[in-house]
């Protein structure tokens, strides 16, 4: 129970919204990545966030930062065109697109950025009052 | 007579030591304000004072060794929010406006107790020093 645990609170969120950021960035870079199979087709992924359950139970009256648990690819189904001219078409004439849906990875961007902004927020306002915690009984 | 730094610091320590542990609380909020099935917490600062103040946590007396050691803390002092809006679908309830709100206004009473507390060792060290700077 100190400012450092704030700190560290507010990194947790810090790492795991950039990791957010990561991944939606990785979407957008790969939306339009065609593919002649299903299986190499590039796949959404996102993070999935849980709170430290186990730091939780263990100091009852602490709070608790974020993990991220791991990274899942989206089950979404892939968009299978049919377009016989494309260089990456299978032998069917198919060609397989991402299941990446734009609109929502900007809404998950501007959603994990807004909240990485906050987390920094957290740690500059308890950096300040740290500073002032130091300065205590100094000056006349 | 011997100068108690205890009683000078008393009350004011024990609100600094209150609104650090709901920062704690407030940041792990915001923390987790993206995480599926979380719900906002918050330390009743008034409760917390009053309990702070009687000392009351309370340890269970082991009449046997196999006994599992048992510590109590000051009932009621965490809490979780109630939401003003409804469930978003993944079991999270963080409102960050909310909570971010709490958290400035925590964080300026947590300043204003340290230059309280300032204050206090200000007054002493001119006690002890005769007022000559």
């Amino acid at each position: 129970m100190s400012l450092f645990n704030v700190m560290d609170i507010a990194s947790t969120g810090m790492s795991a919204q950039s990791v957010r950021l990561n991944t939606t960035a990785s979407n957008v870079a790969n939306a339009n990545s065609v593919s002649s199979s299903y299986d190499q087709t590039y796949k959404a992924r996102h993070p999935v966030f849980a709170a430290e359950l186990q730091r939780a139970s263990q100091e009852q009256n602490a709070g608790t930062g974020v993990q991220v648990l791991g990274v899942v690819e989206s089950q979404a189904p892939l968009q299978i065109e049919y377009s016989p001219g494309h260089p990456m078409a299978d032998e069917n004439g198919y060609i397989y697109k991402p299941n990446v849906n734009i609109v929502e990875e900007m809404a998950d961007m501007m959603s994990a950025s807004k909240a990485y902004e906050t987390n920094v927020q957290v740690a500059d306002t308890t950096k300040r009052l740290f500073r002032n915690v130091l300065r205590l009984g100094q000056g006349s | 007579m011997a100068i108690s730094l205890d009683k000078l610091m008393g009350f004011t320590h024990k609100a600094v030591q209150v609104r650090t542990e709901r920062m704690e609380v407030l940041a792990g909020n915001l923390a987790n304000a993206n995480t599926p099935g979380y719900k906002a917490r918050d330390i009743n600062f008034q409760d917390a004072m009053r309990s702070a103040q009687s000392g009351r946590s309370q340890n269970l007396t082991r009449t046997h060794e196999n006994h599992i050691k048992g510590h109590m803390q000051g009932s009621g002092e965490m809490q979780f929010r109630i939401s003003n809006q409804p469930d978003t679908g993944d079991g999270n309830n963080v409102d960050v406006q909310v909570e971010r709100n709490a958290f400035l206004d925590n964080g300026l009473r947590y300043q204003a107790s340290v230059e309280f507390l300032n204050g206090k060792i200000k007054g002493m060290k001119k006690a002890i020093s005769g007022g000559q700077s």
